[in-house]
């Protein structure tokens, strides 16, 4: 008996539980309201439903929250993500745009590397403002959110860039085997991105940078050098989230691509147990997160919450998950429910140490 | 505390000169960047001085419309100050104090949101400079706080849409299903379709809209949100989108459906553009109400009226047209947006 609760225990404390309980929540209330909601079928060769569009979708907020989560890892944040997406999603279209075969793959190759070039850049900007200069993540990466927009506008010359070119619009709607193309290069990268720090010394190297960057000078680390490649990475994630996005609807809009992404990406960061002062991070968790942020979006759609409203409930449900989560509110609530009789005591200890 | 309230003073004043410098650097650069020689700021050498703040260029109606301002004010031989507010309101006030500071002859602009105008306007109007709102609306109770407004009825947009709409669904027997995609939530011409649309189609029973929801006035929010609604909806006649790109982003869910736009479902949408335009002409959208984005020479016009003293009426309409599939062809060479 004892070690089924200790293991019931153990399951609910994980920190993926909770967020994965509201995640499920979500689908049967998606189900319930429409029950087809969960049907797959097969069309055209490929899966269709909504369930494949929710992980097609969130295949670039995936992209964007691994990047994130490394950086915060460092104790860092990456605000520019949704810009870098726009300038990267936008050099590739324009390059596409200009060439006389836009369905030729090697054009496609090559702006796909352009836009990736370019991103990689940014990313070092942002690097060295952080890691060289010193200045601080949020207010560094602050000036590419902003200067990376208009950047984004003025390769495009403030239009919509639209292209018509069948390899590229693979990157955000094609399929692989059934599967939505873009999730297979969201799990790749995630893979790619798990095995080069978890099974290497790489992120637990990331995470005493986030820890303590000086102590971790001190015991050997190149912390700078550290700083300065999540940066990186950040960028080269977001640089292929831009072109899943400017892919997904064939055309390039500097003002739209990748609007708010940050926020999302930081959201799904947090959601999936990764502590905004760095020290850790947990890829599986991000992903959890980023899914449970497509599906909330989806549900929206699917179950036509009114546009007026539709943002109070996501408000609500990621408070929701956000508190549940937290122990220290679960361990509150709980010795709440268990002891109604004397809840006086602790918070007679509180305002005692309060002038003190 | 008497000490405190001295060094907060000192700190304040020297907070308040250095935005002071600040400021008068900024005015300091727009002066040069015109190349005017006038010291003075704004009509020093007799040119009318118009500072215009534009939403942003978030579509390729609102390059048009940027264009055309541009091309008329050189036309009609008026000094323009240009801003992008980039779709922030805050860009857009801080625009207006920066003309207001600059002392231009008028101002006009596009307002980014219909609310929390009064405070800026009212300093317009404190410094006797009129100002012209173009496109959009401002909800503000005292319309003395702007002279007139320019642009298109988005009501009436919504109901030719819905009046295309009624005409040639008049022989239908049964119920026709409509989904529509709005624009962002709470802009006014979001609003303003919907509910001319709305009125239209209240005119024959059998039109109803079973799906509204909003896709941000872009491609990427109409098709995803097009998505979930073929999903939902199995049978759905009719797409109303409040703009092109809506409408273009939502072509491509309908086609990852199985189903053959224009025909299967009868798309309509408000705007014109050219890749709208492109997809009229193609059949894959059945009707166009137009905004015409080319009111430049219309503002122009009015600014030196308003700048003369005259009146002039509170609202004046942008000329504009409707498109059907043959019309769209034959309109499509020679369209400038």
């Amino acid at each position: 008996m004892s070690t089924v609760r200790a293991r019931a225990a153990g399951v609910t404390s994980h920190r993926l539980f909770w967020p994965l309980v509201v995640l499920v929540l979500l689908l049967v209330a998606n189900a319930v309201y429409r029950p087809s909601f969960l049907s797959i079928e097969l069309k055209n060769g490929h899966l269709y439903g909504s369930l494949i569009d929710i992980v097609r979708l969130s295949a670039p907020l995936i992209l964007v929250a691994l990047g994130m989560s490394l950086v915060i890892a460092t104790g860092g944040i990456d605000l520019s993500v949704g810009a870098v997406a726009a300038v990267a999603g936008a050099v590739a279209c324009l390059y596409i745009s200009e060439q006389p075969d836009q369905n030729s793959l090697g054009v496609v190759l090559t702006a796909v590397a352009l836009g990736f070039g370019v991103a990689l850049l940014l990313g070092a900007w942002n690097g060295i403002l952080v890691a060289g200069i010193g200045i601080q993540p949020i207010i560094a990466t602050l000036i590419l959110m902003v200067a990376g927009r208009g950047l984004a506008q003025l390769i495009a010359e403030g239009q919509i860039i639209t292209i018509n070119s069948g390899p590229y619009k693979v990157i955000g709607v094609g399929h692989l085997l059934t599967l939505p193309f873009a999730i297979v290069i969201a799990l790749a990268v995630t893979l790619l991105v798990a095995v080069l720090t978890r099974r290497t010394a790489l992120g637990m190297i990331i995470e005493s940078v986030g820890g303590n960057a000086e102590a971790s000078r001190l015991a050997g680390i190149r912390s700078r050098r550290i700083t300065f490649l999540v940066y990186v990475v950040s960028a080269a994630c977001a640089a292929i989230a831009g072109f899943m996005m400017t892919a997904n609807v064939s055309s390039a809009d500097g003002n739209a691509v990748g609007l708010w992404v940050e926020l999302d990406a930081i959201l799904a960061v947090v959601i999936g147990g990764t502590a905004l002062a760095g020290g850790r991070f947990y890829l599986g968790g991000t992903v959890v997160g980023a899914l449970l942020i497509q599906t909330l979006t989806t549900s929206v759609y699917a179950m036509n919450i009114d546009p007026q409203t539709s943002l109070l409930f996501k408000a609500v449900v990621v408070i929701v998950v956000c508190l549940i989560q937290a122990p220290a509110f679960r361990a509150r609530f709980r010795r709440r429910r268990s002891v109604p009789v004397t809840p006086v005591e602790p918070v007679g200890t509180e305002k005692e140490q309060v002038p003190a | 505390m008497a000490k405190t309230g001295i060094t907060l003073t000192r700190r304040g004043l020297g907070a308040m000169l250095a935005v002071g410098l600040l400021a008068g650097g900024l005015a300091g650069c727009g002066n040069s960047d015109t190349g005017g020689d006038d010291k003075s700021g704004g009509s020093g050498n007799g040119k009318l001085v118009m500072g215009f703040s534009q939403v942003g260029a978030e579509s390729g109606w609102r390059t048009a419309n940027t264009n055309s301002i541009k091309e008329s004010a050189t036309a009609a031989g008026i000094e323009l100050k240009f801003d992008d507010a980039q779709g922030k309101q805050e860009n857009q006030i801080k625009a207006l104090r920066n003309f207001i500071q600059q002392k231009v002859d008028v101002i006009a602009f596009s307002p980014v949101v219909e609310s929390g105008w009064d405070t800026v306007l009212k300093e317009a109007k404190d410094a006797k400079i009129p100002v012209i709102l173009t496109d959009r609306a401002v909800d503000s109770a005292d319309k003395s706080l702007y002279k007139t407004f320019i642009g298109s009825d988005f009501v009436k947009e919504g109901k030719l849409a819905g009046e295309w709409l009624v005409k040639e669904k008049a022989s239908a027997a049964g119920p026709v299903n409509i989904v529509e995609l709005q624009g962002t939530t709470g802009a006014a011409p979001a609003n303003d379709r919907k509910k001319g649309f709305a009125e239209a189609i209240a005119a024959n029973p059998n039109l109803k809209v079973v799906a509204s929801q909003s896709g941000d006035f872009t491609r990427a929010g109409g098709k995803q949100v097009m998505e979930q609604f073929l999903k939902a909806n199995p049978k759905i006649d009719v797409l109303f989108a409040h703009n092109d790109d809506m409408g273009l982003g939502a072509l491509e869910a309908i086609t990852a459906a199985g189903k053959t736009p224009g025909k299967d479902i009868t798309i309509i949408t408000v705007d014109a553009v050219k890749d709208g335009m492109q997809a009229l002409a193609d059949g894959k959208f059945n009707f166009i109400a137009e905004c015409s984005p080319l009111l430049g020479p219309q503002l122009m016009d009015l600014a030196k009226k308003v700048k003369a003293g005259e009146e002039v009426p509170a609202r004046v309409e942008t000329e504009e047209t409707t498109f059907t599939q043959e019309q769209a062809k034959a309109a499509l060479p020679n369209r400038k947006y």
